[in-house]
């Protein structure tokens, strides 16, 4: 592991979406980058959102269709004059499409610097559960 | 464009390709009005992204460090340059974890920017909230600028 970890970090840019549908604020949106996994019980997002507070962040499912949308506020101060602009704030969207069941009552999210963690437990399957037959 | 051809404007002894060098610098200028356009497409290709700005008494750096602890960042500053080095990883989920998708980067990364002026390293403020770092790095007192007053 520590072995891996000495690689240089290659992606740098947020990657611009070119049409959102329906955007109705001014300004750039970006996709943020994704890890998605699950396991037996549940599905896991992970979605890096720097700049990103915990009001601003809006997870939506409907139809299994998982809209994950972040509008962030530039830090910088009004008398401030640009010297180097490299990354520009705006909003971050993305969607996904579901396939698996999902229990929405039970969906954890968790935000930690700028790093969306968001848990979605599966729909628990119908058990095979023992009847005991009574008598009288 | 054919108005511009009967025009008595160009000297007869033009190359026959004139007309071409006129297209394309006009395409030229075109495509400069396109590229201008502040479509938010900026970077630099390493990571992190950073933004600096600057009022009278300071400099700001701030840059996308995402999922980045504040103990894993190693900062330094010295006359007019400031290094910004770390480590970002990424823990390991436990076994069987199926991945879908694997887009966030993990590894080292090392940067070194240049101010255009000195700053004063002793008080540099380093903050860091939401996957942003703040850097306030006050301005050398000889690189402030002065307000002259004009005698009479």
């Amino acid at each position: 592991m520590a072995r891996e970890a000495r690689t240089e970090i290659q992606k740098a840019e947020k990657s611009g979406v070119p049409t959102v549908p329906e955007q109705t604020w001014p300004g750039p949106v970006y996709s943020p980058s994704v890890d998605i996994f699950e396991n037996d019980n549940s599905l896991t997002v992970l979605a890096d959102m720097p700049g990103v507070k915990a009001q601003d962040l809006k997870i939506d499912l409907r139809e299994s269709v998982l809209t994950l949308t972040a509008r962030v506020t530039p830090l910088d101060g009004p008398n401030e004059s640009d010297v180097l602009r490299e990354y520009r704030s705006g909003t971050f969207f993305r969607q996904f499409t579901l396939s698996e069941t999902i229990d929405q009552a039970n969906i954890d999210a968790k935000l930690a610097d700028g790093v969306l963690r968001l848990e979605l437990p599966k729909v628990e399957k119908a058990r095979p559960r023992q009847i005991t037959v009574k008598t009288n | 464009m054919l108005v511009r051809r009967v025009g008595p404007s160009r000297p007869t002894f033009d190359s026959p390709f004139a007309d071409f060098d006129e297209v394309r610098r006009e395409m030229l200028r075109l495509l400069d009005t396109v590229a201008s356009d502040t479509s938010g497409e900026v970077g630099a290709g390493v990571f992190p992204p950073m933004n600096i700005t600057q009022d009278d008494d300071n400099f700001y750096l701030r840059a996308e460090v995402a999922g980045i602890k504040p103990n894993e960042l190693f900062l330094s500053a010295v006359r007019n340059r400031v290094s910004l080095a770390g480590k970002r990883e990424i823990q390991r989920e436990h076994e069987g974890a199926s991945y879908h998708r694997k887009e966030r980067a993990e590894g080292t990364f090392n940067r070194t920017v240049t101010l255009p002026t000195e700053i004063n390293p002793e008080r540099v403020d380093a903050r860091y909230a939401d996957g942003i770092l703040t850097l306030t790095l006050p301005k050398a007192e000889e690189a402030k600028p002065r307000q002259i007053t004009v005698r009479t």
